[in-house]
Parts: structure tokens; sequence; C-alpha cells
């Protein structure tokens, strides 16, 4: 059993990471952090934890050693704080954006401003457990990963990988609470409400991440992002440009070969039925990635398209999901929860 | 029991049979879900079934 502690807490990554590690059977959850809440039982911001710990949140001055930490705080702190945090702990899992570009202009340019020590960029590998199960074996130093850039990374990981991707054109689809716990004018109920709002038509930072994952060059990469009236998911819809055409077996093929022994990527492409595709709505709660397509008989695109819960396989049952690899433990532990429906 | 496998022609996944195998029997593909017919017995031979079309309008 190792003991975990989680900075950052009381914002929603954190608050799942709580809900997930109070529940892993190899991890015993010792501290949590947050300045503001420095005193109070996790509870008062997470009100589904109620009952389940009498933890309380503590500042991040007193945090004790522990043997695997997960920080959950705005971009740009992990990075500041790396050589007190690392002094703390055997391992480390960042959830922010600060390691997860290797290249340190692409993240001044996406991010503002190269915050982290050289050394460290290269130490930490990147938390799809899916593309870089291999690296994470045994790691110490774990990124967390981006909500949009994963539900795109993982439709287009068995085409990129081919190589047969000549442009792709993506739109994402995303719920409120990738804008985190703080409120503002933008997610003022009246504001917010039945918004169909598109927030990011170019220029959103995750795609660096996306390129950098797929070895994707940028200028085939168009990506857009839509704020709708949800509060947890993604629906990337992915229009994907093939050098040569694949048909609906074909996609099958490639699609099973790369996911068909994940735990957390299901293939959804039904004839029937109400769910033909991949829908975010279900899998509210799991650490599952949806992934279906659709080859258009006019040219040469295949529409795929990806679901999953940003604040779980987008998030912290990502990190879990990485740390369980990192530690040899079953890849599932701590992350079985399978969803609601109806719901 | 003896377990026989067919593919579906959807997909491409094994279709798995258990026991007596009827003509026109109607299964479906454990991993696309298509709905599928049986228009052969040796070798087990799969096609689409035909589809219900749905009243999304109902």
């Amino acid at each position: 059993m190792l003991t975990a502690a989680v900075v950052g807490a009381s914002g929603y990554v954190g608050g799942e990471l709580v809900r997930l590690l109070l529940g892993h059977p190899h991890v015993e959850l010792t501290q949590i952090t947050s300045e503001r809440l420095a005193g109070r039982y996790v509870y008062s911001v997470h009100p589904n934890l109620r009952g389940a710990t009498r933890l309380k949140f503590r500042p991040v001055s007193e945090l004790e050693p522990v043997d695997v930490l997960f920080l959950c705080l705005p971009h740009g702190q992990a990075a500041r704080q790396m050589e007190h945090f690392a002094a703390l702990a055997h391992t480390v899992v960042d959830c922010s954006a600060d390691f997860r570009l290797r290249d340190p202009a692409q993240h001044a340019r996406w991010y503002g401003g190269e915050t982290v020590l050289p050394e460290w960029r290269s130490r930490f590998v990147y938390g799809l457990p899916e593309l870089e199960r291999d690296r994470l074996r045994g790691a110490r130093y774990i990124s967390g990963v981006g909500c949009n850039a994963t539900a795109v990374n993982l439709a287009l990981w068995p085409l990129a990988r081919e190589g047969i991707i000549e442009r792709v054109v993506v739109d994402v689809k995303v719920g409120s609470s990738e804008g985190g716990a703080r409120a503002s004018s933008a997610s003022h109920h009246p504001e917010r409400a039945g918004a169909v709002r598109s927030f990011a038509p170019v220029g959103h930072r995750h795609q660096a991440e996306i390129c950098q994952a797929l070895g994707l060059e940028p200028e085939r990469l168009f990506f857009s992002a839509t704020a709708i009236d949800m509060v947890r998911g993604v629906l990337a819809t992915a229009h994907v440009f093939l050098t040569r055409p694949l048909d609906d077996r074909d996609l099958w093929q490639l699609y099973r070969a790369a996911y068909g022994q994940e735990p957390f990527v299901r293939l959804v492409r039904d004839r029937t039925g109400i769910y033909r595709f991949p829908e975010p709505k279900i899998l509210a709660g799991t650490n599952f990635c949806d992934v279906g397509w659709a080859v258009d008989d006019h040219g040469q695109r295949v529409v795929i398209v990806s679901a999953l819960d940003n604040l779980m396989k987008g998030a912290a049952g990502s990190a879990v999901q990485a740390l369980n690899v990192a530690q040899g433990w079953d890849e599932r532990a701590g992350l079985t929860f399978l969803g609601l429906h109806p719901v | 029991m003896s377990t026989q496998v067919a593919t579906c022609p959807e997909c491409a996944a094994d279709v798995p049979f258990e026991g007596d195998v009827l003509l026109h029997e109607i299964v479906q593909c454990p991993e696309c879900g298509v709905e599928l017919e049986v228009v052969g017995l040796d070798p087990i031979a799969l096609d689409l079934a035909p589809e219900v079309e749905e009243d999304w309008g109902e």
C-alpha cells in the first residue's frame, strides 16, 4: 500500500482524484491540500464524498512526505515548485500542462513562458497509457493529459500510426466542467445554460499536444472547440481525409489492432439502436473512451467520433491509470465504475 | 458441446456458435452488434440480416 496526497484537491480534477484514490486497492490517501479551504473537510466542496473520509484540507506548506503526489494546480505552479514537490515524494503525477510538451518552444508558445527547469521536462512521461505504456512502466514522473487532446488522440491514433492522415478537421463539443471550479461571468447560469458557444474556433492549446502525441505536422491538423450545455464530457468529431481509401472492414481491422486489448477504449459502431456512435452522456464518471466511425463514400473521408468524461479519462482517470501502469498494478485498479444508464 | 466459429461480414470478428445451428437463424455479432443471418451451414456462412427501419418520428 502506497501513501498518496492530492495537491490542489478543491478543484474538479482534484475532487475526482480524491474519489478515485479513496477506492483504490493499493493506495492510502493521507493528505489533501487547498490554501483557500485549509482546515475544512473535503465534503465541504465535494459533497459526493460525505462520509467517505475524515480528511481535511491543509495548506501546501504543511504537506508531509508521501509515496505518490498528485498535483492539480493551475498551469505554471507545479513547474515553479517542482524541486520542492520532488523532495516530498518518490513519484509525482502532475495533472497540469506544465510537463506535457517536450519542446520548450512549443510550451512557451501555447502556455506563455518557460517556467520549467530544463532537466525536469525530459524526466516526465506523457500519461496516456494507450500510447506510452512501455515508457510509463516504472516511471517516477508522469504528466497528466489534456481532456480534448485525449479525445482526439485516441480517436486518431490507429490512423496516425499508419501514416495515412492527409489532413484532419476536428471539432470537440465540451462540457462546462472543463472551465474549472471557479465561477466567471462566462459560467454564470443565465449565460452558460443552453449555450452552444464556439469558444476556440482556432488556436486551442491542445493542438500542440495532439500533434506531439500523434506525430502529426501542425499544418495537417485543424482544430475547433465548442462549449455546449453539458456538465461533463467531450465529443470529438474528426473529419479525416486519408491518403488512401478505407472501408468499414479496414477500419475495424485498424481499430481492433490498436485497441482490442485496451481496458478503457471501446469500439462503438453499431448499425441499430440508440447508441450507434460514442456519446459522452453514458460515460460520466467512467474511465472509458468510446471510439466509432463512419465512412463517407464521397471522397476519401472518414468521420471518427470519440467520447469521454473530461474529468476522468481526460484527466483524473488517466492519471490513476498511468500510475497503475507505472507501479505494475492491474491497470483497472480504482477505475472499475461502469457508468450509469439511464442518466 | 462443439463450438464453431464464423466470420462477421461487417467487421470480420469471430462469431462463435455452440450446439445446433439453424439455417436462417438470426444472431448478433459480439463486437459490432450487427444482426446476422445464417445463410449456410457447412461451413457456417453469415450475411447481414434484413434491417427493420426505426421510426424516429414516432
